[in-house]
């Protein structure tokens, strides 16, 4: 089952490479990652997303856990929560598929965000399902390069992962 | 208050935190920390001749005195040659801190002389490591790390210290903080009430129950309190190979060591049991076999301080997480309160129908009572370990390296106390002993001290015994020596049909006698068994000096028990060469 772990981390030098390297020193796959400072320059937020049952989750968050480096953790998937995961997508657009671009785009609510005589580049913001599905709806289209921001999330209501 | 540079905060913090030893070997990225040494710090350094020898005998002076070892080496090759040692105390939950020497820090990047990324390199063996960015940082820095490295499941800790972070001319305020506080660390200080009250129920109303404990009742003092709940009860105990001495070897309920080389009746115990108390120990590979198999009938109570220990291989029924002395403390008390209300508890019956299975168990093929090992012409290599045992009268200080001298070891030295057994059993590194014997005859001078060791690990570190002269640090090294790297060849025999690929040495072994004396030590070679005792009652009457008895043992001799693998469970076991379960 599909996992996103959300945590808060000590913003030091080594201690992101801390939390990747347990990944692959114990077997764990990472899918995404997205680490960025919080509005507390001393912390980190970082998400990411994996893949396993119950007990292999389980040992995986207590083995972050134990990283001295992790302030505090929470496994979104638990709860109620949002996710959403940013794409840059730039694509070839000459003729007709310039209309027909233009209007996938609109559906999947993306925004087309550079323009060029060929090309067109596409901002799309949303759950990684809905990425995966605006880029299974570009069969036609030539795409040049997919940039995604891995997924970021966080849970709904009153809950916080704060200090 | 003073004014020091980095290089003095460090020996001052030194002495402030405690230590009394610094394993250590110079270079330059740390000479300004070894100028501080020498002109101010009341803590001796210790010259070892490779810096892996350091590491094993800061990890063994630290298994042995429950302290921290300290290690103090230099960038580059210093800090690789570190490594290994380092990732042994962290497989056995040693508290350690090892400082290390890097480039200065404007050439850090640069691919400059001596030069490694040692945060980079130590990362997956370490509890967990700094860099000092400024020498202000080095106090607070160093406290943080003793106090990480000895607290919940202790591990080795690395400091690594930029050159220009501790040059004599920049000075700073210097101040040793008492405490430490951080956010992101906090281990269990109890276990969680509920959970000992359900544990001690369960434990009660066991019929068939055994007690596995390892190396964490050891580390965590949990030795005494461990003993007196089992002999409370009446409940048979078990040790891993790290656990040895937390129980009393001796002791009728002792079932010896459990696992791969484990004794028969530990291992069927196990099997048959219905309620496992599994304190400080990890289910480890080499303890649980194939893992769904193992103990199919068993309810498993596991006490652990580190969580992620807890249903990592073998699911617990009731997980506690604590330290061992203060869950032990609580469960003991748990325990007579629901006697004091139901005093049939437990089930005497069927306590002594256990007992009685568990004796026809030890009666049929115990090492120590039923099977015994071959006799032949030679010396067998149980023979030397018995000798060691009579010799020191079961309380010697024992290292050990690793393969069947090990085990020999682990299975015939009856340890009954804690802290007597020093081996590397996680990490399985050879070359341990003989560092881990100096590190040990530091702390305790007046003790017996033994390596027991075999001609391929010994030489993985032969060069201390220029330490040990250096230092004068009387150690007793028992060589068994078979002429073969003998658990590689026992594993040929036994499943690559006697292919002896790269376990011989031909003719090329030295002689250790005369290499003994080029190290102004002593040497000795036994040969036949009517001179061993003899022998070896000599070694420990030179009292004041090291020697190696270096004794031909049968070459053929293979260790078991053994774990039937792969698909066996906990009571599939060769007992011979030609006899299984």
């Amino acid at each position: 089952m599909r996992r996103i772990i959300s945590i808060l981390l000590e913003n030091e030098p080594g201690a992101l490479s801390r939390v990747v390297g347990l990944f692959s020193q114990r077997g764990y796959n990472i899918e995404t990652l997205n680490v960025a400072p919080t509005d507390d320059p001393t912390l980190s937020r970082l998400t990411l997303t994996t893949k396993g049952d119950d007990l292999h989750i389980e040992q995986i968050t207590k083995q972050l856990n134990k990283l001295v480096d992790v302030v505090k953790l929470v496994d979104l998937t638990d709860g109620a929560h949002i996710e959403r995961d940013l794409m840059l997508i730039k694509v070839r657009a000459v003729g007709a598929a310039r209309d027909e671009v233009k209007r996938t785009t609109d559906i999947f609510r993306g925004q087309i965000v550079d323009v060029g005589p060929t090309v067109f580049t596409i901002q799309l913001v949303g759950t990684s399902d809905k990425l995966d599905a605006f880029v299974a709806a570009m069969t036609d289209v030539d795409i040049l390069e997919v940039v995604r921001s891995g997924v970021a999330g966080i849970s709904r209501g009153e809950k916080v992962l704060s200090l | 208050m003073d004014l020091l540079s980095g290089g003095e905060m460090i020996a001052r913090a030194l002495e402030d935190e405690g230590v009394d030893y610094i394993f250590g070997y110079p270079g330059g990225a740390v000479l300004h920390i070894y100028d501080a040494l020498f002109k101010d710090c009341k803590v001796p350094h210790i010259l070892v001749r490779h810096e892996q020898a350091a590491t094993h005998a800061a990890d063994a002076y630290a298994r042995a005195t429950g302290k921290p070892g300290v290690v103090l080496v230099t960038s580059g090759p210093g800090a690789t040659n570190a490594i290994t040692g380092i990732a042994t105390a962290y497989m056995d939950s040693i508290p350690m801190v090892v400082l290390s020497g890097q480039v200065m820090s404007h050439l850090i990047g640069q691919d400059a002389f001596q030069e490694t990324d040692m945060v980079g390199i130590s990362r997956p063996v370490v509890k967990h490591s700094f860099m000092i960015k400024s020498a202000e940082e080095i106090p607070a820095t160093i406290k943080k790390a003793f106090y990480i490295a000895a607290t919940g499941r202790p591990g080795p800790v690395v400091i690594d210290i930029p050159k220009d972070c501790t040059r004599p001319d920049e000075k700073f305020e210097y101040h040793y903080p008492d405490a430490v506080k951080m956010r992101s660390y906090s281990p269990a200080q109890r276990g969680h009430t509920g959970q000992i009250k359900k544990a001690a129920r369960l434990l009660l109303g066991a019929k068939r129950p055994v007690i596995y404990a390892g190396g964490g009742v050891v580390q965590g003092e949990g030795s005494e309190l461990l003993t007196q709940l089992a002999r409370t009860l009446n409940y048979p105990v078990t040790n891993t190979l790290m656990g040895l001495g937390a129980f009393p070897g001796t002791d009728r309920q002792f079932l010896g060591m459990l696992g791969m080389h484990g004794f028969y009746e530990a291992n069927m115990a196990m099997h048959h049991s219905d309620v496992i108390l599994a304190v400080g120990a990890r289910f480890d590979d080499r303890v649980t076999n194939t893992v769904s198999k193992f103990c199919p009938g068993a309810k498993i109570i596991h006490v652990d301080v580190d969580p992620a220990s807890i249903s990592k291989t073998v699911q617990a029924d009731i997980p506690i997480v604590g330290p061992v002395d203060s869950v032990l403390t609580e469960l003991l008390a748990q325990l007579d309160d629901l006697r004091d209300k139901d005093a049939g508890l437990p089930d005497a019956m069927a306590l002594e129908r256990w007992w009685t299975q568990i004796d026809e168990w030890r009666g049929a093929h115990g090492l120590l009572t039923g099977r015994r090992y071959g006799q032949s012409e030679q010396i067998m290599p149980q023979q030397v370990i018995e000798s060691l045992y009579r010799a020191t009268g079961g309380n010697a200080y024992v290292t050990s390296d690793v393969g069947q001298h090990q085990m020999f070891a682990a299975q015939y030295y009856r340890f009954d106390q804690p802290r007597r057994w020093i081996n590397s059993g996680g990490l399985g590194t050879m070359g341990f002993g003989l560092p881990a014997a100096i590190g040990v005859k530091l702390a305790f001078p007046d003790a017996d001290v033994a390596c027991v060791t075999g001609e391929g690990s010994i030489q993985m570190n032969i060069q201390e015994l220029s330490t040990c002269k250096q230092y004068d640090t009387p150690v007793k090294i028992i060589n068994l020596r078979n002429n073969y790297l003998g658990m590689v060849k026992q594993w040929q025999d036994m499943q690559y049909e006697g292919r002896y690929s790269g376990s011989t040495y031909e003719d090329s072994l030295p002689d250790f006698v005369k290499l003994m004396e080029a190290y102004g030590h002593v040497g000795m070679q036994v040969t036949k068994l009517e001179d061993l005792d003899a022998a070896m009652d000599e070694a420990f009457a030179l009292k004041d000096r090291t020697v190696f008895l270096d004794v031909l043992v049968d070459r053929r001799e293979h260790v078991y028990p053994m774990h039937i693998a792969p698909n066996g469970s906990m009571k599939d076991m060769w007992l011979s060469k030609n006899e299984r379960t």
